[in-house]
């Protein structure tokens, strides 16, 4: 023990400088934990394109494929159902799809590239739950019978997934980049020309 | 025997901990019927953490083999389906007792000054358990395990700026609700937030026991040092920690006092409890819903989702704002106003007998607009539903505006001395 007067200054210097390192070290040691629950590579690379045969699907009927984990819709659509497209339009929330829940080239009346296919994520805007395909008595309006009812919370979207004003869900249902490789066959999840 | 433990005496200080907060821990001598959810609420976690661990032991973790070792649980392990039902039984009669416990505190104002940390760590308990309650619902990976967790945890998608969704991908581990999602919410299941919730319950202890309980007449039974007579005081001998600072009045000790009677109320809780697990065990649908005996289906969302009966009434309110980042907030702000119970409430008079009636009517009013929003939360989403549901929402906020406004200056009775019977 020497007897010099103890520095003040140069304690709280140290003590603070100690502190901040030793913080530091906390904030990098954290870093892995926190990172390790993103997407692991295996399940990044898992989102790839997936080829879909339509030729086989009827008039108003739904087939659904599997991308990324989620259900893709596929509808080919009647012309009772591409009629009633304009019927309704003071009655949604977005009937221009002016918000981008749709790559360009779907950005149309029908929300689609062919009038008739009509493909979307079929995952509610709201909360992710998958809304029903209703293909006949969709009650909302003369001339309308279908569209989609999301189960959980009420939401409601017409033919070409376009949401009703009034209900829980913010958005149009979104159309995923997608392309015909031919007249039977669509690659979901790439635009065409991509790799 | 005598020497044993003053061997151990010497080294850890058992004896004294055993006084101070069992033996020779004074308990206010008129608690009621509502007093006994405390001691249930514990019971039930050991409950659940005991077949929790045995649960463990058979139990699949993964999406491809989690719905089937449930199965197995249930129809090839000895005595797995009592195991099973009496943790998922378990998990709803813990919500019961400690909504009857956190009702208790509303009742006769155990949240307000000095036992403000009190209730705050039981409100941190009561969040942390329902995230843990949560968890381990999505953990049998049946339909409504699958897709009540896509709905929950789509809530953090609706925070703006593009957060919500790089968070949402974040909690999952994936772009949608997967085996990756399963093997972390098991993980926090069974120990992150088990060892939250018994630490946040040891703090609870240590400040009921700081402060004191309080008691149906929400008067002190820890009087200034000297301000009472002798033959007033309790005639029990309690710790110095507590006589050395206050007189103590009207008051037992905690054992054996209390712990009998928490003994009887649990043999009745037992009987409940018991029927529940052997005659039933859905609870008709309520405590384990139909769609969760069908296995998750990520193509297809079940007709009705409902989540289960606990958190119905918080998720009808979500469902009640047509506007999913105001429902979100709306909902988490239900709860956030119970955490700040004791600065809403600006009554010095704290139980609910001598309070006005206007605070009775009120009180009324949010048990009320709690069991509608409950109801609705778990029905189809009608519009006729939707609109009982706003009315309630409406109605369970306006307890807390009201309650803001009248109890700076509540007309209230008189408070008794001593405690009444």
């Amino acid at each position: 023990m020497s007897n010099a007067p103890v520095d003040k200054g140069r304690r709280r210097f140290l003590t603070v400088a100690t502190s901040v390192v030793g913080g530091a070290g906390v904030v990098g040691a954290a870093v892995p934990f926190i990172v390790s629950w993103n997407p692991s590579a295996k399940a990044r690379i898992a989102g790839a394109p997936v080829e879909v045969k339509i030729d086989k699907i009827e008039p108003g009927q739904l087939i659904r494929a599997e991308w990324r984990g989620s259900p893709v819709w596929i509808i080919r659509r009647t012309q009772a159902m591409l009629d009633s497209l304009p019927l309704i339009e003071n009655r949604l929330r977005d009937p221009e799809s002016n918000a981008p829940q749709q790559p360009d080239y779907a950005k149309n009346e029908y929300r689609s590239i062919k009038p008739e296919l009509f493909v979307a994520v079929g995952l509610c805007t709201h909360l992710g739950c998958s809304p029903q395909f209703i293909p006949r008595n969709f009650g909302v309006a003369e001339g309308v019978d279908s569209g989609f009812f999301c189960p959980c919370h009420g939401s409601r979207f017409d033919i070409a997934g376009r949401v009703f004003s009034g209900v829980p869900a913010p958005a149009n249902l979104v159309v995923p980049p997608h392309y015909y490789i031919n007249d039977d066959t669509i690659m979901v999840g790439a635009e065409e020309g991509a790799a | 025997m005598s020497r044993i433990l003053d061997w151990i005496d010497q080294r850890i200080p058992l004896s004294n901990t055993l006084k101070l907060h069992v033996t020779q821990y004074p308990a206010p001598k008129n608690f009621n019927f509502w007093y006994l959810m405390g001691s249930l609420a514990l019971i039930v976690l050991v409950n659940q953490i005991v077949t929790g661990i045995w649960l463990t032991m058979s139990y699949n973790p993964s999406a491809e083999g989690a719905f089937a070792s449930v199965e197995y649980i249930m129809r090839d392990v000895e005595y797995g389906w009592l195991l099973r039902y009496m943790h998922s039984t378990g998990a709803s009669f813990f919500f019961i007792v400690v909504y009857l416990h956190m009702f208790r505190g509303l009742m006769y104002g155990s949240y307000q000054k000095p036992r403000e940390l009190l209730w705050i760590f039981g409100m941190l308990i009561f969040l942390v358990l329902m995230a843990e309650a949560f968890m381990g619902y999505m953990l049998p990976w049946g339909q409504m395990s699958y897709w009540g967790a896509q709905v929950i945890i789509s809530l953090f998608g609706t925070i703006p700026f593009g957060i919500g969704e790089a968070l949402t991908t974040w909690i999952r581990g994936d772009y949608v609700i997967s085996g990756a999602t399963l093997n972390r919410f098991f993980a926090l299941h069974v120990i992150a937030l088990p060892l939250v919730i018994v630490i946040l319950v040891f703090l609870h202890l240590i400040a009921l026991h700081e402060v004191g309980s309080n008691n149906p007449d929400g008067i002190d039974l820890k009087k200034p040092k000297g301000s009472v007579k002798e033959e007033d005081k309790s005639p029990y001998e309690f710790h110095e920690r507590y006589t050395k600072k206050y007189d103590i009045v009207d008051s037992i000790p905690f054992h054996p006092y209390y712990t009998v009677k928490d003994l009887v109320g649990l043999a009745v809780f037992l009987i409940f409890f018991a029927w529940v697990i052997f005659f039933e065990p859905t609870m008709g649908g309520h405590f384990l819903e139909p769609p969760n005996f069908e296995a998750a289906d990520p193509m297809r969302t079940p007709e009705h989702i409902a989540p289960v009966w606990y958190f119905t009434p918080f998720y009808a309110i979500l469902a009640a704002v047509p506007n999913p980042i105001g429902g979100v907030i709306l909902m988490f702000g239900s709860i956030v106003l119970l955490f700040l119970m004791p600065w809403i409430d600006r009554s010095t008079v704290r139980s609910i007998r001598y309070r006005s009636g206007l605070h009775k009517a009120n009180l009324a009013m949010l048990v009320v607009s709690f069991i509608v929003l409950g109801f609705v939360g778990a029905l189809p989403p009608t519009e006729l539903f939707t609109r009982i549901g706003q009315i309630f929402t409406f109605l369970y906020f306006a307890f807390f505006v009201f309650l803001f406004f009248y109890s700076k200056n509540e007309k209230t009775k008189p408070l008794p001395e001593r405690v009444t019977k």
